[in-house]
């Protein structure tokens, strides 16, 4: 197989689409007789709802129907546990899922209670404010440890509490072998995490066809298949009378995954009773509660470490926001637990973590998923360290990374998947050393004049490492046809919401048929066009779908060899398969085209041997035995202006072992991705809840999404171990931008203010100018701070 | 108060439009759902992220912050109409797909009609310009750099033309 | 986030926008740049019965000067005021907010005299006009008053405007000669609303010696504040660091910031010393090259 395409920055196949404005989003999607659906959400964190009157929204012009839970009898369940807890010793789970339309009490601001259908938007909108609701306000929970006194208001009054989970890990003995420690270092982290805020919200469109019994469902969902069945079986259908589509997606990040979002419940049951296709739009005010978010943690963690810099042992208790309900499971804590170890030898580990139903919107997976809670830390705990010690930075890192012969190496405590957290392969020292010398590193820290501007700016250097476990199972598929034009056609279940799969997947397949990349039509989310998958999570597109590509496109691949061998009446290994024509080796002339191969292998009459099947066409699947773990480092200079804690970024470095490289173009948007939204999390975005359960700024006026201002140009580079947990070589590279992003920021600005000098240490994200005011403005004197 | 109706008289992209609409349409949604040009995106309708960024009498603006009834006797520009009509794509589609500067390509409409307002106005922009000129469309994919590197591009391959 | 239902009247002449005014009050809102106004409808937080919309009145779209003074449109446009020449040479400070004010998608659509009449206090150019002063005109079917720009702004989002009137022009006075200002603000990303912003004007004489000076802010407080007492103890000391000093430790102390999401109200408190002494410094640097 000759590569060409693999490892090369190919532009992409769907661009022209996209810049054109052809593209298909849900929210293009135009039928018929549509009707428009808006949502009554509750106003407050924690109420009793004492009784819902929709008889004036009823009356109004232009409304279909309204309907509250009171309406839906057997139809209203709570949604299903996506991710069960994994098989760990002693485990407590309690499991409450989101509900469809709040019944008898609302949990979150913006939780559903009514569903309007109208004529257009404007109307059902209207028709909300006709609805009228009596409540009793409860207490809310919004602070953690308020959630498990005892004496708090209990949001699942089937619960003897709060705590959603109790899940302790434990690897060797913490207890014994910090007595033999040099030092401990105990300190509380904060980290909080925010909305993903794609450009493109929610959505979805459902059209019922009575006279072929069949639902079909455009929806802004990152797992398709799943939505299918699970649509399927609620509507107590068929799987093949339902397809679900997911068209181009404008962005998702993690929380276009959920089994299910109310509407998705509610949309297609009320386009089968109606008869009549119904839209809804999430808009951008609903985003900030009807879309799940990725919340905070408070970590007490301790490191027990030798006079050597040596880790000996950590030990880490912390309170997780699992929001109103948990149907997502414990994949966000589990990954915070088992990145925590990041890159380090780590002997002795005992985590214990609760996590706590709050009166906030529904955490799940957010790029990163909690592994950057995790590095934080991690990272911040080594810094520490380094300063008591004397030792620098760089080097406590370099003096416990696991070794590269080390690998495959057992961390023997479970990860998200199930599957024990063992890292398959890693050269650490490379990644690191290639950052430092990007960054400057020995030049900055050497040169005494680095650390100031002639303005009175303050100028640091962070640098830190991470680990990101990736490409997890279960599986996924593909299925390749050669068409008897001689393009290729290939379906995945998985969707795509922008990271270039009809790109990296045609580029796989092309170097095995032989064809231009040009020429493979790549269907991505339609489930009428493949039938199994899990969905796009976890950095596993590439790794797992994109090896299933692989091995459905070798067996085509063999087809066409031997094919070709019975056409030219030669042996297969004669054959050579190159821009789009088999040919037999040497004999230019002796060629044919692989459309009229594939027409050949597709007889219209006549008989074929037993056993043969028709034309040049595989489905294939791929499921690796665990995750694949992407590792690297970020560094960058960042300066400070001490009277007004605003920051500009000079430099930024992002070194990555992602494995084999598809596409180094998609990788590196990738990676540019990630940095922006990790720089979100550190330093704008933040939402703000007031005691009441009340997000103080939900607009983008006011959460901070980083513009082209407050990204910096990015340096990447790449170092390449492959995998060895599947064929290709591939890891990850979809979510490892964002994850070191907050312990980079605390460690830079840290240097940047010389903070040790004054006693103080950032243990906590998102940063702002006003928290480093607070933080630091005391510490400063007068002139240093700009004060008049 | 019920909704009147107004006649909107436009041309966008060149070509006439007549229709009847209620006085409150938003510009975004006539364009999107009465015409049928759904390549002008809608992100969060409160005029921050840009995403519905059309071209108004030739100046880019937010369609979200403005009424359909406000296009009568106006001319619009919507991302539809940038490609040459053989296809040939604008330099600044093609400079994008070259660069890799768009993923979900969601926000991408409402670049284009801002950064070909731009180019038009700075012919020879300093990448510190560019930035600014893009800040008032928010990309949650790329990290921008990308982008400014296709406004780069573009700029040098028009020749400084307008 | 679609408006609530309205009556949209595009006016034909400013005489029809009064007389629609005057017959609707409250109910009805003038419809310029919209900016602010279609946001706040969209959300559902303004639900105006009436939209007058006078974007066809292309008359009230000017800049023009006048004696010592620049007269500015009811309809001009942000844009239109960032190119206007007379702007640049005549009212600096004006020129050097502008660019703060939100992104250029905006900026070609939302007017300076929507934006008064809007009267957002953390908004950048109210601010700006109180250092500035001058006055602004009133106009509804009775006739015309004036207003100076100090009584204008009554509280969050209100004006000394009467329900029947429209602020059709706004009068900007040249500042005197060897006065230099400056316009700064901290934000948290370029084209938010400032955490603080100062506008500052500093007048020396022949000597150096401060003759007047203005300290204006915005989003600190209900309306965009002056700090007076800070600025007037400027008034016949000549200009030095220490001076500058004074005056920025006495407007921190004479301004009473409410505190928002992005800032506390210390926070804003310490960042208005530090900006104020900034503008303060780079106001008598302009001020004394003018000389």
């Amino acid at each position: 197989m000759v590569t060409r395409y693999l490892g090369a920055p190919i532009t992409r196949n769907e661009d022209a689409r996209l810049l054109t404005g052809r593209a298909l989003f849900v929210d293009d999607v135009n039928l018929p007789n549509l009707l428009h659906a808006a949502f009554l959400r509750s106003p407050h964190a924690h109420a009793r709802i004492k009784s819902i009157d929709v008889a004036t929204a009823k009356q109004r012009d232009g409304v279909i129907a309204v309907i509250t839970a009171a309406d839906m009898g057997d139809y209203w369940r709570p949604g299903p546990l996506l991710v069960p807890p994994p098989p760990i010793r002693d485990i407590v789970f309690n499991q409450c899922t989101q509900v469809p339309l709040a019944k008898d009490k609302v949990r979150h601001v913006g939780e559903p209670v009514a569903m309007v259908l109208a004529e257009s938007r404007y109307l059902a909108e209207d028709a909300l404010a006709d609805i009228v609701v009596d409540y009793e306000a409860l207490p809310a929970i919004v602070d953690l440890a308020d959630g498990l006194k005892p004496d708090a208001a209990r949001i699942h009054e089937d619960l003897a509490g709060n705590t959603a989970a109790h899940v302790r890990q434990t690897k060797g003995n913490y207890a014994e072998a910090v007595k033999r420690a040099d030092l401990v270092i105990k300190r509380r982290f904060v980290y909080d995490r925010g909305a993903s805020s794609p450009i493109e919200t929610r959505g979805i469109v459902a059209e019922w066809d009575g006279k072929a019994d069949r639902l079909t469902i455009w929806d802004t969902t990152q797992a398709p298949v799943v939505i299918r069945n699970g649509i399927a079986a609620m509507l107590g259908l068929s799987e093949r009378q339902v397809r679900v589509i997911a068209p181009f997606i404008g962005g998702g990040f993690g929380p276009k995954i959920m089994m299910f979002y109310p509407e998705e419940v509610l949309v297609p049951w009320m386009a089968i009773k109606l008869s009549r296709p119904i839209k809804w739009i999430e808009d951008r005010l609903e985003h900030f509660f009807a879309t799940t978010q990725e919340r905070g943690q408070v970590h007490d963690a301790e490191l027990a470490i030798g006079r050597d810099g040596k880790i000996i042992g950590v030990k880490d208790v912390f309170l997780h926001d699992t929001g109103a309900y948990d149907p997502y499971g414990l994949t966000l804590p589990i990954n915070s637990q088992c990145t925590l170890l990041n890159a380090y030898v780590v002997p002795h580990y005992d985590s214990t973590f609760t996590a706590v139903f709050t009166n906030k919107p529904i955490a799940t997976p957010y790029r990163g998923a909690g592994r950057q809670h995790g590095v934080f830390v991690m990272e911040r705990l080594l810094d520490i360290a380094a300063r008591q010690l004397g030792i620098d930075r760089i080097e406590i890192r370099r003096r416990n990374f696991i070794g590269p012969d080390q690998f495959p190496y057992n961390n023997e405590i479970i990860y998200q998947d199930f599957a024990p957290l063992e890292y398959d392969s890693g050269n650490y020292g490379p990644v690191l050393d290639k950052a430092l010398e990007l960054i400057g590193y020995d030049k900055f820290v050497r040169d005494p004049t680095a650390r100031r501007t002639d303005d009175g700016k303050h100028v640091g250097i962070g640098v830190v490492f991470y680990i990101e476990g990736t490409g997890i199972g279960p599986y996924e598929g593909a299925r390749i046809q050669v068409q008897s034009s001689g393009r290729v056609s290939l379906a995945t279940g998985v969707g795509t919401q922008g990271q270039g799969h009809f790109t990296s997947f045609a580029q796989i397949t092309a170097d095995q048929l032989g064809v231009d990349v040009r020429d493979v039509d790549v269907v991505t989310g339609d489930t009428d066009q493949f039938y199994w998958g899990a969905g796009t999570f976890a950095s596993r597109g590439a790794v797992v779908a994109g090896n299933a590509v692989n091995e459905a496109a070798k067996v085509v691949r063999q087809k066409i060899l031997r094919a070709a061998a019975e056409h030219f009446e030669c042996a297969e290994a004669d054959i050579v398969i190159a821009n789009g024509k088999a040919s037999v080796a040497g004999v230019s002339e002796r060629a044919i085209g692989l459309g009229e191969l594939a027409q050949r292998a597709n007889p219209l009459r006549g008989a074929v041997k037993p056993g043969t099947e028709p034309g040049l066409e595989a489905t294939n699947y791929f499921g690796p035995a665990r995750g694949a773990t992407a590792n690297g480092a970020h560094a960058m200079i960042i300066e400070v202006d001490p009277a007004t804690m605003m920051i500009e970024i000079k430099k930024y470095v992002v070194v990555h072992d992602c494995g084999t490289v598809i596409n180094p173009l998609i990788v590196e948007g990738q990676i540019h991705g990630g940095v922006a939204q990790g720089i979100g999390n550190a330093f704008y975005e933040q939402l703000a809840w007031d005691r009441d359960g009340q997000l103080l700024n939900a607009s983008l006026a006011d959460y901070l999404l980083p513009t082209a201002l407050d990204v910096p140009h990015i340096d990447s580079a790449h170092t390449v171990t492959p995998s060895p947990l599947n064929p290709m070589g591939i890891k990850g590279a979809g979510e490892a931008g964002a994850i070191p992003v907050g312990a980079l920021f605390a460690q830079a600005i840290e240097d940047a203010l010389d903070l040790p000098r004054h006693g103080v240490e950032i243990l906590e994200i998102p940063l702002s100018p006003n928290r480093l005011w607070e933080l630091i403005g005391p510490h400063l004197d007068k002139k240093e701070a700009g004060s008049p | 108060m019920s909704d009147e109706r107004h006649r909107v008289a436009t041309t966008v992209n060149g070509t006439r439009h007549q229709r009847d609409v209620d006085g409150r349409l938003l510009l975004s949604d006539f364009l999107r759902h009465v015409l049928g040009l759904t390549g002008t995106r809608v992100g969060c309708e409160h005029g921050v992220c840009g995403a519905c960024t059309i071209q108004y009498d030739g100046l880019p603006v937010r369609s979200c912050l403005m009424l359909a009834v406000q296009a009568d006797g106006h001319e619009i520009a919507t991302v539809e109409g940038l490609a040459g009509k053989d296809g040939t794509l604008h330099p600044l589609q093609q400079a994008l797909r070259d660069t890799h500067g768009l993923q979900c390509g969601f926000c991408t409409a409402g670049i284009l009609m801002t950064m070909t307002a731009f180019l038009a106005e700075h012919p020879k922009p300093t990448e510190p310009d560019i930035r600014e000129a893009l800040s008032g469309n928010l990309c949650r994919c790329t990290g921008y750099q990308h982008i400014v590197e296709a406004v780069t591009l573009a700029a040098s391959r028009m020749g400084g033309r307008r | 986030m679609k408006p609530a239902p309205f009556r949209y009247v595009a006016a034909y002449s400013l005489d029809h926008a009064l007389a629609l005014k005057a017959e609707h009050g409250d109910e009805a809102r003038f419809l310029a740049g919209g900016q602010s106004l279609l946001a706040a409808m969209n959300f559902r937080l303004a639900q105006p019965a009436f939209l007058i919309d006078i974007n066809p009145l292309r008359d009230l779209d000017y800049v023009r000067r006048g004696g010592s003074v620049v007269r500015i449109g009811a309809l001009t446009r942000y844009r239109t005021l960032q190119r206007d020449p007379v702007v640049a040479n005549h009212q600096a400070l004006l020129a050097e907010a502008l660019p703060h004010v939100a992104h250029p998608q905006i900026r070609n659509r939302g007017t300076l005299a929507g934006n008064l009449a809007h009267a957002d206090p953390a908004s950048e150019l109210p601010a700006v006009v109180l250092a500035v002063g001058g006055k602004l005109c009133a106009r509804s079917v009775k006739g015309e008053r004036w207003i100076a720009v100090k009584d204008f702004f009554t509280g969050p989002l209100s004006t000394a405007l009467d329900a029947e009137e429209m602020l059709a022009e706004i009068e900007l006075p040249d500042l005197p000669a060897r006065t230099g200002v400056c316009f700064l603000e901290v934000a948290r990303r370029r084209g938010d609303y400032a955490m603080i912003g100062v506008a500052a004007t500093l007048t020396v004489d022949a000597g150096g010696t401060c003759v007047a000076a203005r300290l204006t802010y915005c989003n600190a407080g209900g309306t965009p504040v002056s700090a007076s007492a800070a600025a007037k103890a400027l008034v016949g000391r000549r200009i030095s660091e220490k001076a500058i000093g004074e005056a920025a430790a006495a407007a921190m102390r004479e301004i009473e910031p409410p505190g928002n999401v992005h800032a506390s109200s210390d926070f804003q408190r310490h960042l208005a010393g530090v900006l104020t002494r900034r503008a303060l410094a780079k106001a008598h640097t302009r001020a004394m090259s003018a000389a």
